[in-house]
C-alpha cells in the first residue's frame, strides 16, 4: 500500500519522552508531543546526582557487565535481566551522545568527563552536572527536540492532558483524547502509535520528592482501559529528604557520594541488631554514631537506598532521631571546598528552605517517597529470541501503545540504584524510537483511513465523564480526600508494611472511591479550572493506589523496597516473579509471571562487605543491536 | 492544633477583570507561598467568610529547578516555592503578603500567565548545538573546567521569566527579546561545536528587539533566582554582535 506518513503521539515530555521524540523524528516520523506543562519543566529536572555509565574513566577496570551486575543485584533480582544488560551496554554511548549535544558535564583538569561514586556500587561511574544533572540532561534533549520542531518534524501540544487511548476494533492504539488545560475543551489527536512517558505516581502519597505533575494518572487511565501494570508494590523511599509542608525536597545521594556522612547522637544504653546477626550498642553516649558506616563497613553511607531508608527508620524508632524526632543528620560540613562547590545546587536548596547553612551545620533529613520501580508492563524480546522481530520492545499489552521511562516497570526490579533512572529514561526512549517505526511499517491500515465514528465515540465517553464531574454535588472536597489517601498510603505502604494494615488500607481506598462519587467541585468554570483537572486525575489515582496496596498485601516476603517484618527473608522459591495487575471494577486482578534470570543466578544481596569482583554473566547473546 | 495566622492578598481574575482577594491562613512550620495556596484549595473561603473558587497558579518541582511557579511576591518577581512566609513576616514586620501574576506576559487566569514567547525566542536565537544526530559516535570536544563552570551556570536558566518581568525595556511598546535568550545565545556560542554556528545566533540579535534595545538597568541580574551573570552575557554578546556585523560587512562569502 501507499507509503503513509508515520504519525506518532508521545505523551510526556520528560527525559524519556524527549529521547523517544528525538529518535522518532530522526527515523522519519511526524511526532506530536502532548504534555501537561512546558516540556522543559518536566519532573526530570529534579534528578540531581548523576547518570551511570561504565566508561571506566578511573582505571578501575569497570565494565558494562559489572554495571549490569550491580543493577540486577541492586534490584534484588526481580528485574528481567536482558533489558538491563542492553541498557548498561548502551550507557557509554548515551553519555557520549549527550556530550556531543553540549550537556555541561563536570570536567577533570584535562577537560575530560569527571565521575563520582554513587550508592550500591564500588565503582566511580556516575557522570554529573553539578547537583542538577537531570535538569541539564533534560535541557539538552529539549534543545535537540526544539531543533526538530523548527524543521517541522515535531509538534508540541503543551498544557494538554492525556485522558484516553483510542483503540480500534482490533484493540490497536489509533490516537488519544486530550484535554486543553486552559479552556478544558476535549480534542482528538490521531496517531498510529502512542508512546506514554509520563513518569511516576508519587502524588498518590501527596508529599514525596516528586513534582506536582507526577500523579500517575496517565498510566492509571490506561490501566483502567486494560493496560497491565507490573510490580506496582515496589515504591522507592529515598533515604534523604528535607521535611516540608508542601513537599519533601530531595537531598541528593551525591552528598554521600562526595563523602557526606549520616549520623545520630550515640546512646550506649540502647542496642540494635546489626546485619551480621550481632546485637551492638548504639554507639558511644554523647558522641556521633555513624550507624551506616558501623553496620555496613563495605558500602558505608552508600548502601543501596532501600537499606539506607530502613536503617534510618530503625534508628529513629529507637528514639535516637535528632531531638527525638523522625530525623537524622546528614553531615557535609567536613567536605573540602571543592566538594562543596560540586554540591552547590543541592546545598543552596537546603539553605533556602531551612535557613540553615549546610556548609556549617549538619543537615536534618528523613526518608521520603521517591520513585516507582513498578509501572506499565512492557514487552522485551531478547536479542537472541527467535521471535525478536515479531514482537516489539517497550510495547504494552495494548498493541501500538508503548511505554518508557519511570512509567514502565522494566529496569529496576525491587529497588533502583541511584543515577540509573536518568539512564533508563534515555535508553528506553531511544528503544521506543526504533521499535515504534518498525511497528508502523508492519501495519496493514493507517488511522487516517479509519471512520471518524471510532474517534467520536471515545470523545463522547470523555465528554460524559467530564460533565459528570462538573455536576456532582455532594459534600466532599477532592483535595481533602487526597490528603486522606496520602495519609494512609504513607503510613501503611512505604518503608515497613504489614498485612493487617495493608488489608485495612484497601478498605480505606475503596471507601474513598465511594466518597469520590460525592464530591462537588469548588470551581465549575471552564477556564484554567485546576480543581476539575485534579478531580479527573484523582479517580484513576485511587485505582492505582489499589494496585500498589494489593500487590504489597499479597507479596509475603522481603525483597528490595518491599519490607514486611512478618516475612523477613527474600523467598525466591515462591516470590521470584513479576506482579501483574489487571483492572477490574472492584479491585485489581493479580497474576504473576516468571522473571527472566538468564544472565545471573540470584544470590544474597550483601552490602556489609566490599569486594570488587569480576562477575560472570551467562548467556550473553553473540549479536546485540544497541540503539547507539 | 491552632496556629498563628497570616494573610495572602492575591490579585485574581481574568484579563480586564482583575480584583484583590484576601485569605487568612494558618502559619505552620516551614510554610511557603505554595503550601498557603494548597491550603486555599482545600478550603476556598476568603477573609470575609465567602466561599469562592480556589486560586489557580502554576507549579511543578517546588524546589526551584523547573521555573513554573514564577509570580510577584510583594511586588518582586521570584519563584513562589522558595518564598517562605516566616521570612516575609520577619523582614516586613507585616502579616500580609501580596501575590500577583507577572505583568509582562499575557494573563491566563489568577496567577497564571502565558510565557510561550520565551520558548519561541529560544528558536529565534538558535539555542541548540547542531549535530548530525544521535547516531554519531564518540565524545564531544574537550572542555576546560573554567569554561564548563560558565556554561553550567548559563545552562541553569529555567526560562522562569523573572528577568523579563524586571526589565524596564521589556514592555508593550518594545520588541526587546530580553536577557534570558541573549544569555542562551552566549551559552551555545561558548561551546566549541556550537561556535561554528555563532552567526546564526548573533544575527537575530542585531535586529530590532535585539541586543541594542538593552537599557543597562541591571534589574535582570538582581532578580535572577539562579544568579546567572545576565549582564555579563549581554556585554559579551554585545561585543560579538559588533564583530559579527563587521565580518558580515567585509566577508560576503560567509553570508547565507
Amino acid at each position: 500500500m501507499a507509503k503513509q506518513r508515520k504519525e506518532v503521539i508521545v505523551v510526556g515530555g520528560g527525559l524519556a519522552g524527549l529521547s523517544a521524540a528525538m529518535r522518532l523524528a530522526e527515523n522519519g516520523c511526524k511526532v506530536k508531543i502532548v504534555s501537561v506543562t512546558k516540556v522543559k519543566r518536566s519532573h526530570s529536572v529534579c534528578a540531581q546526582g548523576g547518570i551511570n555509565a561504565a566508561l571506566n574513566l578511573m582505571g578501575e577496570q569497570d565494565s558494562p557487565f559489572i554495571h549490569a551486575y550491580d543493577t540486577i543485584k541492586g534490584g534484588d533480582f526481580l528485574a528481567n535481566q536482558p533489558p538491563i544488560l542492553e541498557m548498561c551496554m548502551s550507557a557509554p554511548g548515551i553519555i557520549q551522545m549527550m556530550d556531543r549535544f553540549g550537556c555541561p558535564f563536570n570536567r577533570t583538569p584535562s577537560g575530560h568527563l569527571d565521575v563520582r561514586r554513587f550508592g550500591g556500587t564500588l565503582y566511580h561511574r556516575t557522570v554529573f552536572c553539578g547537583a542538577s544533572t537531570g535538569q541539564q540532561l533534560l535541557y539538552t534533549l529539549d534543545e535537540q527536540v526544539r531543533r526538530h520542531e523548527v524543521k517541522g518534524h515535531v509538534e508540541k501540544f503543551e498544557n494538554h492532558e492525556f485522558l484516553r487511548l483510542i483503540l480500534d476494533g482490533d484493540g490497536r492504539a489509533r490516537g488519544i483524547i486530550m484535554m486543553n488545560l486552559f479552556n478544558h475543551k476535549l480534542e482528538i489527536l490521531r496517531g498510529d502509535a502512542v508512546v506514554v512517558a509520563t513518569g511516576g505516581p508519587g502524588l498518590i502519597f501527596k508529599k514525596s520528592t516528586n513534582s506536582t505533575f507526577c500523579t500517575g494518572a496517565a498510566n492509571a487511565r490506561l490501566y483502567m482501559q486494560g493496560m497491565r501494570y507490573a510490580n506496582g508494590e515496589f515504591i522507592q523511599i529515598h533515604p534523604s529528604a528535607i521535611p516540608g509542608q508542601d513537599k519533601l525536597r530531595l537531598i541528593s545521594e551525591s552528598v554521600r557520594g562526595e563523602g557526606g556522612r549520616i549520623w545520630v547522637m550515640g546512646n550506649a544504653s540502647k542496642s540494635i541488631l546489626a546485619p551480621n546477626g550481632q546485637t551492638i550498642p548504639c554507639g558511644e553516649t554523647g558522641k556521633p554514631w555513624y550507624f551506616l558506616e558501623e553496620m555496613y563497613p563495605g558500602y558505608g553511607n552508600l548502601v543501596s537506598r532501600d537499606v539506607g531508608a530502613r536503617e534510618i527508620l530503625r534508628v529513629c524508632e529507637l528514639g535516637l532521631g535528632v531531638e527525638g524526632q523522625m530525623m537524622v543528620y546528614l553531615d557535609a560540613t567536613q567536605l573540602s571546598e571543592e566538594q562543596k562547590h560540586k554540591l552547590e545546587a543541592v546545598l543552596d536548596i537546603y539553605e533556602k528552605f531551612t535557613g540553615d547553612n549546610p556548609r556549617k551545620v549538619p543537615m536534618k533529613i528523613f526518608p521520603a517517597v521517591h520513585y516507582s520501580m513498578g509501572g506499565a508492563w512492557v514487552d522485551w524480546p531478547a536479542s537472541d529470541s527467535s521471535d525478536r522481530h515479531q514482537r516489539f520492545r517497550q510495547m504494552t499489552n495494548l498493541p501500538g501503545c508503548f511505554n518508557c521511562g519511570e512509567s514502565d516497570y522494566q529496569y529496576h526490579g525491587a529497588n533502583r540504584l541511584g543515577a540509573n533512572s536518568l539512564l533508563s529514561c534515555i535508553f528506553s526512549g531511544l528503544v521506543v524510537g526504533e521499535e515504534a517505526p518498525r511497528y508502523l511499517d508492519g501495519l496493514s491500515s493507517y488511522g487516517m483511513s479509519l471512520p471518524s465514528s471510532l474517534f467520536d465515540e471515545a470523545l463522547q465517553v470523555e465528554e460524559e465523564f467530564k460533565n459528570s464531574l462538573l455536576t456532582r454535588s455532594g459534600p466532599e472536597n477532592v483535595y481533602k480526600l487526597h490528603e486522606e489517601l496520602s495519609d494512609v498510603m504513607v503510613r501503611n505502604v512505604t518503608v515497613k508494611r504489614n498485612n493487617q494494615d495493608l488489608a485495612k488500607t484497601i478498605d480505606t481506598i475503596k471507601e474513598l472511591r465511594d466518597r469520590y462519587q460525592n464530591i462537588s467541585l469548588d470551581d465549575k468554570g471552564m477556564f484554567a479550572n485546576q480543581t476539575l483537572q485534579f478531580a479527573h486525575q484523582f479517580g484513576s489515582m485511587l485505582e492505582l493506589a489499589l494496585v500498589i496496596t494489593k500487590g504489597a498485601l499479597l507479596r509475603n516476603e522481603f525483597r528490595g523496597s518491599h519490607f514486611k517484618p512478618e516475612f523477613p527473608e527474600r523467598d525466591d522459591k515462591h516470590w521470584l516473579k513479576t506482579t501483574l495487575a489487571t483492572y477490574a471494577p472492584d479491585e485489581p486482578q493479580i497474576s504473576y509471571e516468571p522473571v527472566d534470570i538468564r544472565h545471573l543466578d540470584p544470590e544474597k544481596r550483601d552490602y556489609t562487605v566490599a569486594k570488587k569482583m569480576k562477575p560472570t554473566l551467562k548467556n550473553i547473546p553473540e549479536r546485540v543491536e544497541l540503539p547507539l | 492544633m491552632s496556629y498563628p495566622s497570616y494573610t495572602l492578598k492575591i490579585l485574581r481574575g481574568s484579563p480586564g477583570k482583575q480584583y484583590w482577594e484576601e485569605f487568612e491562613l494558618p502559619l505552620r512550620t516551614g510554610e511557603n507561598v505554595i503550601s498557603g495556596l494548597m491550603e486555599i484549595q482545600k478550603n476556598p473561603v476568603n477573609k470575609k467568610g465567602e466561599k469562592v473558587t480556589p486560586v489557580v497558579w502554576e507549579q511543578g518541582c517546588l524546589e526551584e529547578v523547573c521555573g513554573s511557579c514564577s509570580l510577584l511576591v510583594n511586588g518582586y518577581p521570584r519563584q513562589a516555592c522558595t518564598a517562605l512566609i516566616e521570612n516575609y513576616i520577619r523582614e516586613t514586620g507585616k502579616r500580609v503578603i501580596t501575590l500577583a501574576p507577572f505583568t509582562k506576559f499575557p494573563l491566563i487566569r489568577d496567577l497564571i500567565v502565558d510565557r510561550s514567547r520565551m520558548f519561541e525566542n529560544l528558536k529565534k536565537v538558535h539555542a541548540w548545538i547542531d549535530t548530525e544526530g544521535s547516531h554519531e559516535t564518540g565524545f564531544g570536544p574537550l572542555i576546560p573546567q573554567a569554561k564548563q563552570e560558565v556554561m553550567y551556570s548559563l545552562s541553569t536558566c529555567m526560562t522562569c521569566g523573572c528577568c523579563l518581568e524586571a526589565c524596564p525595556q521589556v514592555n508593550a511598546h518594545s520588541k526587546f527579546i530580553g536577557p534570558a535568550a541573549v544569555s542562551q545565545a552566549r551559552l551555545f556560542n561558548a561551546h566549541p561545536t556550537g561556535k561554528m554556528q555563532r552567526h546564526l545566533r548573533l544575527r537575530p540579535l542585531m535586529e530590532k528587539g535585539g541586543i541594542s534595545d538593552c537599557g543597562h538597568a541591571q534589574n535582570c541580574v538582581e532578580v535572577c533566582p539562579k544568579q546567572i551573570p545576565l549582564t555579563d552575557s549581554i556585554a559579551a554578546i554585545g561585543r560579538d554582535v559588533t564583530l559579527q556585523a563587521l565580518k558580515d560587512l567585509f566577508s560576503f562569502q560567509e553570508r547565507d
